[in-house]
């Protein structure tokens, strides 16, 4: 390994002689060691980005190489962990340098003294292939991390296999060929890890969050966008997804995040409970908090460093869901070193592969049948920050082109304690088609017919509102102050879902269908009784059309539905 | 003992340009001697053939001649328990006459990040008497809440008066109050100290001034002392901390002038690229440490150029901060005070500091419920001025109403009322009494029949 010397400090930027190595390597500024990457070579220079803070640091200190490029570890005990960007454990950085990140500290991604319980599941005699299982570690109560041949590995027959108690370095299985297999695996961040053949996205990934899976409704393996102005619910969005998704792994990149929102995460988290196995979400999550005051580097490769993980345990048959908040602060940290780099800026200061970047990215994303047999998905929910809400940006520009699922977040509902803010005439999901088939079989065969109807009714109350504020509703013709009505019914008892209350945070399929089917229901009675010559004064102010609002708060609410909506029967009935 | 260079080749602007014999370290101090006057600067970029170094205290008087010394160690701060009451300068040296600052300990000012791991979740609620924030967008300790203002508008007022009046509820904790002044005039700044004297504030507040007239680099500095003063205060001596700086937009403008001086290429706005990060740096030195008894709660002040929120100043502080209070042009000249607008106002913190064992359980649904009507009044205000408010439904005209009242009565106070949370909520409960039970769909029923003044025996008479 050569030993170059620091010719130039310029922020996180450095530039050193005497260096051999590649692209992307990973190698060691100073003294004190700082973890840094190659990410430019001219002539005999070699330009690197620092992930840490470059004070101090002179020319003609030493460069070292460590022949490989930035890597994830990747072996059980990552689950529950809470990592930085350049997946440093943070309890553990905790430990060594106390409340405040020091810099030039080395802690491994996994425990390397820990002993794990590996249960083979391959015998002597068997042939493996890369990828595929040879043995199952109890990571978590209901988690099993397969130890698997690393992907690229010729494979062979096995020679040896063991049980017992083992550290992830140990020997856990020999080849004929002589390879010896362990329980950690090391892959480059940069790159995606392979796997058979990506599916298509025809199984939703069920959010219970209404406005999402009953009308944008994202794919297992999909790809989705919140983007939002400041103060428009993102945070609470992402996080009301995390805990509510049917996955079986979450990774939370926090990148540029904001300090005390992570400390509201790491404090929340390990309090959660999991709906459906009643265990803390916590044993199966990992989180990357690289907040916005660390340094900006990392933060450029938490992205990758998350993407990795969610990609190993794919790679085990499992859904993953990732969320990157924000996409917008990783793009800034992309431009913030493409300009102490001194490159010729693109469209608002971003370097000109923005776009190749985002795209490499959510490509990683999906479903497929992995090298191990089975299948896994990596759904990615990214949030972009549009600077003043302007959706015309690079950033956002550059998503929208890739991402299939769009929650348009809007700042004018968050204004009116509207939530989940997402605005339901701007966003869209291109999964619906892939999906229908699905609902139709599993829920209800009127799922779609329902859905577009909803739809269909908000859209015309979008176009009479306008209407409405020119000349006011009372002078519009009654079939259509009824619409009104009933749009507001979607929008007050359907699409507001408050995140806070214990039942209505989260809304099964079924529940779902049912409400919105109920609220369809008034709109039949209603047309009809117009039809009949009754006012429409009367008919909205039946006492039954108020009592639907509180069925989505109950959590036995199929009873109460039942007799609101008898109740309604017997209302409507009654009017003259 | 470190050498002395005499080997200036240029300088431009701010900036110096030092060819040297030695390494030196990126961000290093720098004593600069020319006469009798020493200035002190920072290492922006190094390498083998050249040193830039930016000048705190400005670039007059200096020439080819004068004598640069690398001290071989990064910027520090003296700190001692005695700096609290004094008045120091942007660069943190005496402005009051008084005696230098004998530090127990000298601290990096450079601001190393907290460990996520290591904060504590804010969720103290802080009373500032005013209802605009601790009624709708409360105000929790170790939260980072700017005020985005506009020039002309009574934003030192609003920060004045919470500086003044914030309190934690039934407490007594030993707290101080951190004025860094960046750019502002002389005329300002007096107000600030006369207003912090008036009310004894000065005994436990460290004030920086930065004038108008001071050199816009020192600016750059000025936060990082502030927030290194915080830090020691805090998690040294278990203090909490409220620090106002304002203005942050003249700090800004410094960033971008040293950004042009070093020929940088310009992101939005001819805005250094980095200047996320380094507002981030600033902004996220608030917040609580586990185990630790004090807490650091910012209050930065920015006046948006031509009030303009989309102004990347604005815009990158709202990323960072945890919310905004909004001082609006319109509401100012309707002469009301505090004008805050709650509409776009935002306390992201809010929820983990309200209800009940912070403030009262009815708290989040009346606020909600004041927002809905409010924002809806608002909108309608538009309507009514097409169609004449005759043209409204009754519904309309009541939300209507119900909007004017708000503003007068809840948004509107005195410049020294002091309420209390409880007084905050019940003027709420009043302006939704006046509204039919039946539009108040953000209540849970309980709380209406516990504290709406028609069930609480609280109703006007």
């Amino acid at each position: 390994m050569e030993v170059g010397k620091v010719k130039r400090v310029a922020g996180p930027v450095v530039q050193a002689t005497g260096l051999k190595a590649s692209m992307y390597d990973l190698v060691l500024v100073g003294e004190e060691g700082l973890m840094s990457e190659v990410i430019g070579i001219s002539g005999n220079k070699h330009v690197i980005q620092v992930y840490e803070d470059t004070g101090g640091v002179k020319p003609g200190e030493p460069v070292k190489e460590t022949g490989a490029p930035l890597v994830a570890q990747l072996g059980p005990g990552i689950l529950t962990s809470i990592y930085d960007g350049i997946q440093r454990p943070l309890t553990k950085l905790a430990e060594a340098s106390g409340d405040f990140i020091s810099r030039g500290l080395f802690v491994d991604g996994v425990d390397h003294k820990k002993k794990w319980e590996f249960k083979p599941i391959v015998k002597k005699g068997d042939t493996v292939k890369a990828g595929q299982t040879i043995g199952e570690v109890q990571e978590q109560l209901l988690i099993k991390h397969k130890i698997m041949v690393p992907p690229r590995s010729k494979g062979g027959t096995i020679k040896e296999i063991y049980s017992g108690n083992f550290t992830v370095d140990e020997t856990v299985a020999v080849l004929e060929d002589g390879t010896k297999l362990n329980m950690l695996q090391k892959w480059p961040v940069r790159q995606a890890r392979p796997t058979i053949k990506k599916l298509a996205p025809t199984i939703p990934l069920r959010t219970g969050q209404r406005v999402i899976d009953g009308f944008f409704s994202l794919a297992k393996g999909g790809t989705a966008a919140i983007p939002g102005g400041f103060g428009t619910g993102k945070t609470v969005m992402q996080q009301t997804l995390s805990k509510w998704a049917d996955v079986d792994i979450v990774v939370y990149v926090g990148c540029g995040e904001r300090g005390n929102e992570m400390a509201d995460l790491l404090h929340e988290f390990p309090e959660l409970v999991d709906p459906r196995t009643g265990r803390p979400l916590m044993e199966r999550s990992i989180v990357f908090a690289n907040t916005s005051n660390m340094p900006v580097a990392a933060r450029e490769a938490s992205i990758y460093t998350g993407m990795t993980v969610s990609e190993y345990y794919r790679d085990m048959g499992y859904d993953v869901m990732m969320t990157a908040d924000s996409t917008s602060r990783w793009a800034e940290a992309m431009r913030e070193l493409a300009s102490r780099l001194e490159e010729m800026p693109g469209e608002e200061g971003y370097p000109a592969y923005l776009g190749a970047r985002l795209a490499d990215f959510y490509e990683r994303a999906g479903r497929a049948d992995v090298l191990g047999g089975g299948q896994g998905s990596v759904s990615v929910v990214g949030a972009v920050s549009p600077p003043g809400g302007d959706f015309t940006e690079p950033v956002t520009q550059n998503t929208l082109r890739m991402v299939k699922v769009f929650w348009a977040l809007d700042s004018k509902l968050t204004q009116r304690r509207h939530f989940p803010s997402i605005n339901w005439l701007d966003s869209y999901s291109l999964y619906d088609k892939d999906l229908e088939p699905w609902f139709v079989e599993n829920v209800n065969p009127d799922w779609n017919k329902n859905k577009r109807r909803a739809m269909a009714i908000l859209q015309e109350n979008a176009e009479l509102e306008e209407i409405v504020m020119l000349v006011g509703s009372d002078a519009l013709p009654e079939d259509q102050q009824i619409t009104l009505e009933v749009a507001r019914m979607i929008i007050n008892f359907w699409l507001a879902q408050s995140a806070m209350h214990p039942v209505d945070t989260f809304c099964p399929y079924k529940k779902q269908f049912e409400l919105l089917a109920a609220i369809l229901k008034y709109r039949d009675y209603a047309v009809e009784a117009l039809q009949k010559g009754i006012s429409v004064e009367q008919i909205k102010s039946v006492p039954s059309k108020d009592a639907l609002a509180k069925v989505r708060l109950e959590a036995e609410y199929e009873p109460i539905l039942q007799k609101v909506m008898a109740q309604m029967d017997a209302d409507f009935k009654g009017l003259k | 003992m470190t050498k002395e260079y005499k080997t200036i080749t240029e300088i431009k602007g701010p900036l110096i340009f030092v060819e040297k014999t030695e390494p030196v370290g990126y961000n290093e101090l720098v004593e600069i001697r020319t006469g009798g006057e020493l200035k002190r600067g920072q290492v922006l970029d190094t390498s083998d053939e050249i040193v830039v170094v930016q000048v705190f205290e400005g670039t007059g008087g200096l020439s080819k001649d004068s004598a640069v010394r690398f001290t071989g160690d990064v910027i520090k701060m003296p700190l001692s328990p005695s700096i609290v009451g004094r008045v120091l300068s942007g660069s943190g040296r005496p402005r009051d006459g008084g005696p230098e600052i004998v530090p127990e300990v000298m601290r990096g000012i450079a601001g190393a990040a907290i460990n996520p791991a290591s904060r504590e979740k804010p969720r103290a609620f802080i009373q500032t008497g005013i209802s605009t924030i601790d009624g709708t967008n409360t105000l929790v300790r170790g939260q980072k809440l700017p005020i985005f203002s506009g020039a002309g508008l009574p934003h030192n007022d609003v920060a004045l008066q919470i500086a003044r009046q914030a309190k934690a509820l039934g407490e007594a904790e030993s707290f101080a109050v951190i004025f860094c002044a960046m750019g502002i005039t002389n005329e300002e700044a007096q107000h600030f100290l006369a207003d912090f004297e008036r009310t004894g504030a000065l005994e436990r507040a460290v004030v920086f001034l930065n004038l108008a007239d001071d050199p816009a680099v020192e600016r750059i500095l000025t936060p990082r002392l502030g927030l290194t003063t915080a830090e020691y205060l805090a998690f040294d001596l278990d203090m909490h901390v409220l620090i106002i700086y304002t203005d942050m937009t003249n700090y800004c403008e410094s960033l971008r002038q040293m950004g042009a001086a070093r020929e940088e290429v310009p992101g939005r706005r001819g805005y250094p690229g980095y200047m996320y990060t380094d507002l981030a740096i600033q902004y996220e030195r608030a917040g609580i440490i586990r185990g630790k008894k004090g807490s650091i709660t910012q209050f930065p002040i920015l006046t948006m150029p031509g009030d303009d929120i989309t102004h990347p100043i604005p815009d990158l502080s709202g990323y960072i901060t945890e919310g905004q209070i909004i001082v609006s042009r319109e509401l100012h000249r309707k002469g009301i005070y505090p004008p805050i607008d709650i509409r776009p106002s935002l306390s992201r913190l809010m929820n983990s500091g309200i209800g009940k064992g912070h403030t009262r359980e009815d708290h989040r649904a009346v606020s909600d419920q004041l927002y809905a009507y409010y924002a809806e009044g608002n909108d309608l205000r538009g309507l009514a001025a097409i169609v004449g408010k005759e043209a409204l439904s009754e519904r309309d005209k009541l939300v209507l109403e119900f909007a004017d009242k708000f503003e007068k009565k809840f948004v509107n106070q005195g410049r020294d009322e002091d309420r209390s949370i409880f007084e905050t909520l019940q003027i709420g409960w009043e302006l939704l009494a006046d509204l039919p039970e039946s539009m108040l769909t953000r209540i849970d029923d309980k709380y209406i029949k516990q504290y709406h003044p028609k069930y609480a025996g609280t109703a006007k008479k």
